[in-house]
């Protein structure tokens, strides 16, 4: 299973919990998961069915470039980040 | 100066040619956006608000029309309905377009000192200034917010009466944002720590100061097409948010970007252009807008002034234990600060295992702010960094090896998560502690010395290059990346130590929208990174092209051949190989032209750190800083030309020190700005700043086919905190506030020194 860190916004809905493992074979399909052991999640991350423009994914410490598709691994470690305004993706890697 | 740590040999790359589009400019032949002429061409003027925040109640054009030479008044009636009320990806830019709409022309409220209200298509630019005198608007005038904190406060006037944040509930707010980052137990951190420093920052709205002010010709065509002609750092995000505002199909429009006179991240927005094409449409000529540099201070986009607050503890070994951050960014009128990159920046270079932040945007009175250069993070370097300057005297720790003993490497996390790959933070430290500079004794009164760090994501995102080999075997180079720092000579680099050409023979190109695939803003420090690896792919695929080309011309299976030195050669014969001018000729006959192309979206761009060290002497009767030298070290993961990364290096560092010592926005009490022109909105010249040595560090990105880091912006974030810190081992006096003025520095000096204030000019 993937490990996911949630960032501090959003651990009103993870019950303080920073650090979650959730399944799926791409971005989407872990969303969906997390937001069935944290119900509500998705609609902080998702809308229109795509990520939203404020959030950036990171995956094993590079941002994901094809949103909701990106593909994740059984090891990955997956970060939601804030995507910056004006034209600026935080690239960490 | 390079330090690296690469051993590849390249021909091209790492050399110094003239850079291609040099003589156009310096012979004054390379055009600029208000260069552009058409006949039957009209001039525009905008109507601007007087005041900071007023209800517009009506507006009368009516004398304006009648006015003769007057063709066309629009006002935000003109516009199509307002987009709804929601961020969008516009490309890779989340962006609210109702914001952006409001902000390009007012509809029933202004909320600038500048706000555009109406604009004017007329024979003449003086008949169109004339027929401004006569719009009449009728106002409301409203108590103006110019500050962060008097924004925050409970009751304060709201600028945006729908805005709210997920903290607000139901109720109007002028906080646009909320960004929590939290990691570990700051308050255990902090028990655990033997000297804690606590302070307050605030910096100052800046502007980018870029020479040439914003433009726009609009040319409609009775097709429904329109083309705009405009200096900016990104065609095609014009052409998406111009459609966006003008509400026409993305391919209705085609964006000519034109030779650019400064940006820095200034010119990655729109103002003009759709009123451009708006007022073209209405009178059936071409428009154009250029605005003053009155109108470039007012009304475009300058970065955030801010209130920072930090916390931080270490042990006496100086270890950083905890740190906490408090962050307020003046948004402008709609929201969008750079708060949330200075968060992201604030501590980055460091592994700090106790960690909270909380950022704010908050929408003030005054202009809608716009990227610079590594925008969000200089406001927060200046705070930590004086901090960790603060926290290594306590610990009695050489600055620079306090922030290598706590400095991020490979694998350390950055502050948000996610773990860094190979990055070069402390290997900017060591090159200045290395340097003769820092090595240098520094005598004399009132002289002290500063270093400080700073870091810059970097940023990848779409490009597309294609590489054209022409009959005589040379090639072309064509991109949608606007060239606004060298990057012509860059990506012809790329393409000619690919093909094996000399640089000479392969001439860079900026398409228009119509002419190249879509090609993300330049910003972000992302063109050599981004942009640079399609050129590299497309040069590439050309070669690849080539050699089947080759083939048939040498009688031989593809395979057989090998590439080298822009020649092909049959495995293991010493027959003489086939140079691509030999070649290039006979194409024809062998499959026909050659057109490499590559598109990429570029992911994990390396991020870039820079450190700086400062030498400074303070005039202790003035307050006046006079900067004695400066040296910066930066990371670039591979220089493809080493004097423009210089320049790039050099050029940050300016506009750094501007920021530190000089510029601001002087606002009076009704939230007009006080000082519209470079007279009183202080720029630093060649009178004010040193030399600026340099030392490039390379420290291979192991994302890109050459290594490139992006090395735009990271320069820029380090000298406001040294330059304070230089100050402190002058005179002793701990500055809290950019910019650090004459008669800021003066008053902190002469309060230090417990003396009267005697000359102490208004905060």
């Amino acid at each position: 299973m993937a490990t996911v860190f949630i960032p501090a916004a959003l651990r009103r809905f993870t019950a303080g919990v920073e650090r979650a493992t959730a399944h799926g074979r791409n971005v989407r399909a872990l969303i969906d998961d997390l937001d069935r052991q944290f119900p509500g999640i998705r609609a902080q991350l998702v809308e229109d069915d795509e990520v939203k423009p404020s959030i950036a994914v990171s995956i094993d410490g590079e941002i994901a470039t094809g949103g909701l598709l990106d593909p994740v691994n059984e090891s990955s470690e997956v970060h939601f980040l804030p995507a910056l305004a004006g034209g600026t993706i935080p690239s960490c890697a | 100066m390079a330090e690296s740590t690469q051993t590849q040999s390249f021909k091209v790359v790492g050399t110094r040619p003239i850079r291609p589009d040099g003589v156009d400019k310096v012979t004054g032949r390379a055009r600029f956006g208000a260069d552009y002429a058409f006949p039957g061409m009209l001039h525009g003027k905008l109507l601007r608000s007087p005041h900071a925040h007023a209800r517009i109640k009506s507006i009368n054009i009516a004398k304006a029309l009648k006015l003769p030479g007057v063709k066309a008044v629009i006002t935000a009636a003109d516009l199509p309905p307002l987009p709804e009320n929601k961020s969008e990806a516009l490309g890779e830019i989340a962006m609210n377009p109702r914001h952006l709409a409001l902000n390009i022309l007012a509809h029933d409220k202004v909320l600038y000192d500048g706000h555009a209200i109406a604009a004017v298509a007329a024979t003449s630019p003086h008949i169109a200034e004339e027929a401004l005198r006569l719009i009449d608007v009728e106002y409301e005038v409203l108590p103006p917010v110019m500050t962060v904190e008097r924004a925050m406060e409970p009751g304060a006037p709201i600028l945006l009466p729908e805005l709210r944040n997920p903290e607000s509930g139901d109720q109007p707010t002028n906080v646009a944002m909320h960004l929590p980052i939290k990691k570990g137990d700051p308050d255990a951190g902090f028990k655990s720590a033997d000297y804690i420093v606590e302070r307050e920052f605030r910096t100052a709205m800046v502007h980018q100061g870029y020479i040439e002010p914003h433009n726009a010709v609009g040319v409609y065509n009775s097709d429904g097409h329109a083309t705009i002609y405009c200096s900016t750092q990104g065609a095609f995000d014009v052409r998406l948010l111009s459609a966006k505002v003008l509400g026409i199909e993305v391919g209705k429009l085609k964006v000519v970007p034109a030779e650019i006179g400064g940006g820095f991240g200034g010119k990655t927005t729109i103002y003009l252009e759709p009123l451009s094409v708006l007022l073209s449409q209405k009178t059936g000529h071409p428009v154009k807008l250029v605005m003053s540099r009155s109108e470039v201070l007012r009304a475009s986009g300058p970065t955030s002034g801010s209130t920072i607050k930090v916390k931080m503890g270490a042990t006496k070994d100086g270890k950083i234990v905890a740190a906490k951050v408090w962050m307020a960014y003046e948004a402008g009128a709609f929201p969008g600060s750079p708060v949330m990159a200075g968060a992201l920046t604030i501590l980055a270079p460091y592994v700090i295992e106790n960690l909270q932040i909380d950022a704010y945007d908050v929408v003030v009175n005054r202009p809608k702010t716009a990227a610079y250069r590594a925008p969000g993070a200089t406001n927060a370097a200046f705070a930590a960094e004086t901090v960790i300057d603060e926290l290594a005297e306590k610990c009695e720790i050489d600055p620079l090896a306090m922030r290598i003993q706590n400095g991020a490497h490979e694998g350390s996390p950055h502050p948000a998560g996610p773990p860094y790959r190979r990055i070069g933070f402390i290997e900017t430290c060591e090159a200045i502690r290395s340097s003769a500079h820092y090595k240098s004794p520094l005598a004399g009164p009132n002289r002290g010395r500063g270093v400080a760090s700073g870091f810059w994501f970097n940023a990848g995102m779409q490009s597309s290059a294609t590489v054209n080999i022409h009959t005589d075997g040379t090639a072309s180079v064509v991109t949608g990346s606007p060239d606004i720092g060298g990057s012509r000579a860059s990506m012809a680099m790329i393409a000619a130590e690919v093909l094996g050409l000399p640089f000479e023979d392969v001439r860079p190109l900026v398409a228009d929208t119509d002419s190249i695939g879509h090609t993300d803003v330049t910003g972000g420090s992302r063109v050599t990174f981004a942009t640079g690896t399609a050129v590299y792919q497309a040069a590439q695929d050309a070669v690849n092209q080539l050699k089947e080309r080759a083939a048939k011309l040498m009688d031989k299976k593809p395979d057989d051949l090998e590439f080298r030195d822009g020649a092909f050669a049959v495995k293991g014969n010493g027959a003489p190989p086939m140079t691509i001018k030999q070649m290039a000729g006979k194409l024809a006959r062998a499959g026909g032209p050659v057109v490499g192309r590559a598109t990429v979206n570029a992911r994990g761009a390396g991020p870039a750190f820079a450190t700086t060290c400062v030498d400074v002497e303070v005039d202790p009767d003035t307050g006046k800083v006079q900067i004695l030298r400066c040296t910066v070290a930066q990371d670039a993961g591979r220089a493809i030309h080493p004097s423009y990364v210089e320049g790039q290096m050099q050029g940050g560092t300016a506009q750094g020190v501007g920021w530190a010592l000089n510029e601001e926005y002087f606002y009076d009490e009704k939230g007009i700005l006080r000082n519209t022109g470079l007279l009183d909105y202080r720029i630093p010249t060649c009178l004010d700043l040193p030399a600026i040595d340099t030392i490039i560090v390379e420290v291979p990105s192991p994302t890109h086919p050459l290594g490139v880091r992006g090395v735009g912006e990271v320069s820029i974030v380090p000298p406001p905190a040294a330059i304070a810190n230089a100050i402190y081992r002058a005179v002793e006096v701990r500055m809290t506030q950019l910019p650090m003025s004459p008669p800021r520095l003066l008053k902190a000096i002469l309060a230090a020194r417990q003396e009267p204030a005697r000359l102490v000019a208004a905060d």
